[in-house]
């Protein structure tokens, strides 16, 4: 049935359809449930962030602590994306482009990460380099901290994102199948030249994307960070720490003004997704991240 | 571990021949990384677990306080994926059948809990559903905030993407004939909806359940901030986790975490049952 005879005529009630009432409800219904869980809350960071107005806010941003903690996201995240970004083209390569045994239990292992609770992924390292381990006492003799210490953010953070960008390459890579590739290697390209001009062009967008959440997570991790961070301010402090050392504080304005930041990463973040859903219809977001 | 492959290729063979180079070196790194950061870590909590002992492990058990944290964390994880299974099909019907304006802002808004970090999530829930927070304060002199039902307000908000993002494919696939043909078949709109459309879709939705239940079980982040986190009440599991690495009692953090993973694994299982059965059943999912 043609979407215009479904409209024509007013009189007509499509019987494989719901009826107005019906969906009118539906709709404000799941409206209200998304105001209710969703907007509401995305509102009230920006909203608690500005009520003592600019001056606060800037202020809050601008002190030393709050840059220190900006500092630190930064790095953690400009060290463990690109790890898990290498990580992410090498298994892909390997999954999509070969049959071998035990392929399915290595993409099972990929995504062990979603599946672990962020506080037990920061203790797996409290207790492989922690005080009663074998390995802790005999690094910090060496005179290197991994625990309470950048290190351990870092360990802890690429954990976490482990799997993001290996999973949205892989069935991207697996539909692409091999051929391009054959046919280049069969011209005469070397490996790398393959890789680099043939493969890199197809997969750039679902890289972007799987870079993309990869990112948001690794500075908006809270969970596994925290066992592994000691807290210490202006050290080992990082973003979302630090918004929960000033909600404790009761200082709401200042708390707020840094969780803006990273609400804000949030929504760039899903602006830029949906634009490559929308463009090159990179991911469908599945439902594991 | 080519060269091994091309030794012995009438008998057993890692790898299907392949002109595709980088096969060692790709998989090589793979398995390097994977060992460093994921396999050895989780097999060191498994390693401290076996040191414990059975007495010592079930002795961790004996404690109320963490019967108590396990029982709020299942208990607060499955209610909120219960919720999550209504609202969230509800919710991906609403974004596949009807058009209307803003669709594909609120299709985009879905995605906001996997790309708000917890901690935000935690602290923007807890003043809004605080007695004096906008929600809260509507409900009152009913408490939401720093009550179990907060944590179970924070887990909905984790967990609808799971359950909408898996639904919402399958939906998109539905072929509007069928449903054509049940109410030519005398079905009502009802009928239709529950006797030839929600078969179709329940392994999609038992596996966002599922998926939602898993990490609710695990949240942390966005939890402690609204659940007020009293001992036997509203404290969850990975917080008792946490609470015991501060007092240095690694044995216990080491023991709730195990029991947290062993039943963390069991639902991945539980998940690819579901997904292999409706292959089967449906050859869809």
């Amino acid at each position: 049935m043609s979407d215009k005879a479904r409209t024509s005529n007013p009189a007509f009630r499509d019987p494989a359809d719901e009826g107005f009432a019906t969906k009118v409800a539906l709709l404000l219904l799941s409206l209200a449930f998304l105001i209710f869980f969703l907007f509401l809350p995305l509102l009230s960071v920006f909203v608690e962030a500005f009520r003592e107005g600019w001056g606060a806010y800037y202020e809050a941003l601008a002190e030393p602590d709050a840059a220190a903690a900006i500092r630190l996201t930064l790095l953690v995240a400009a060290i463990a994306v690109p790890l898990n970004l290498v990580f992410g083209l090498c298994a892909s390569w390997a999954i999509a482009k070969f049959e071998f045994k035990g392929k399915a239990f290595l993409i099972t292992l990929i995504d062990l990460p979603f599946s672990i609770s962020p506080v037990i992924s920061g203790l797996v390292y409290v207790l492989l380099f922690g005080s009663g381990s074998l390995l802790g006492p005999l690094l910090k003799s060496w005179g290197i901290e991994i625990l309470f210490a950048v290190p351990g953010i870092v360990l802890a953070t690429v954990f976490v994102t482990f799997p993001f960008v290996a999973r949205e390459l892989i069935p991207l890579m697996q539909d692409q199948g091999s051929g391009d590739e054959e046919a280049a290697l069969s011209l005469g390209a070397s490996g790398w030249q393959t890789f680099r001009f043939v493969t890199l062009p197809n997969i750039k967008w679902g890289l972007l994307y799987g870079v993309l959440l990869c990112n948001a997570r690794a500075m908006g991790e809270f969970g596994a960070v925290s066992v592994v961070s000691g807290r210490i301010r202006g050290l080992t402090n990082t973003m979302p720490l630090h918004v929960e050392i000033l909600y404790n504080e009761y200082n709401m304005v200042a708390a707020f003004a840094v969780a803006s930041l990273l609400a804000l990463l949030a929504l760039v973040t899903l602006a830029l997704k949906t634009l490559l859903e929308l463009r090159f219809g990179a991911g469908n977001a599945g439902g594991r991240h | 571990m080519t060269q091994t492959a091309t030794a012995s290729p009438a008998k057993w063979r890692l790898k299907q021949p392949s002109i595709i180079p980088g096969f060692g070196l790709t998989l090589g790194f793979s398995l390097a990384y994977l060992s460093l950061i994921i396999l050895i870590p989780v097999a060191g909590l498994l390693w401290r677990t076996a040191e414990l002992g059975w007495s010592g492990f079930f002795s961790v058990f004996a404690d109320r306080r963490t019967l108590d944290a396990l029982y709020i964390s299942f208990g607060t994880a499955f209610l909120a994926a219960l919720v999550n299974v209504v609202f969230g099909t509800i919710l991906a019907w609403v974004l596949t059948r009807y058009n209307f304006p803003g669709r594909q802002l609120v299709d985009a808004m879905v995605d906001l809990p996997f790309a708000l970090p917890t901690a935000v999530a935690g602290i923007a829930l807890a003043s809004l559903y605080a007695p004096n927070g906008w929600i809260g304060s509507l409900f009152m002199p009913f408490r939401i905030a720093f009550t179990p039902l907060g944590i179970v307000i924070a887990l909905v908000f984790i967990g609808l993407p799971f359950v909408v993002r898996t639904v919402q494919p399958i939906m998109e696939e539905i072929d509007r004939e069928v449903e054509e043909a049940a109410a030519t078949l005398g079905a009502n709109r009802f009928q239709t909806i529950l006797r030839v459309i929600l078969p179709g879709l329940t392994p999609a939705i038992l596996t966002g359940f599922a998926l939602a239940f898993a990490r609710g079980v695990g949240e942390y982040g966005s939890v402690i901030f609204i659940a007020g986190n009293i001992p036997y009440v509203s404290e969850i599991a990975p917080l008792l986790i946490v609470i015991r690495l501060e007092e240095f009692n690694y044995a216990g953090a080491t023991a709730i975490a195990t029991i947290m993973l062993l039943i963390s694994f069991l639902m991945l299982l539980v998940i690819n049952l579901i997904q292999a059965w409706s292959r089967r059943r449906y050859g869809n999912v």
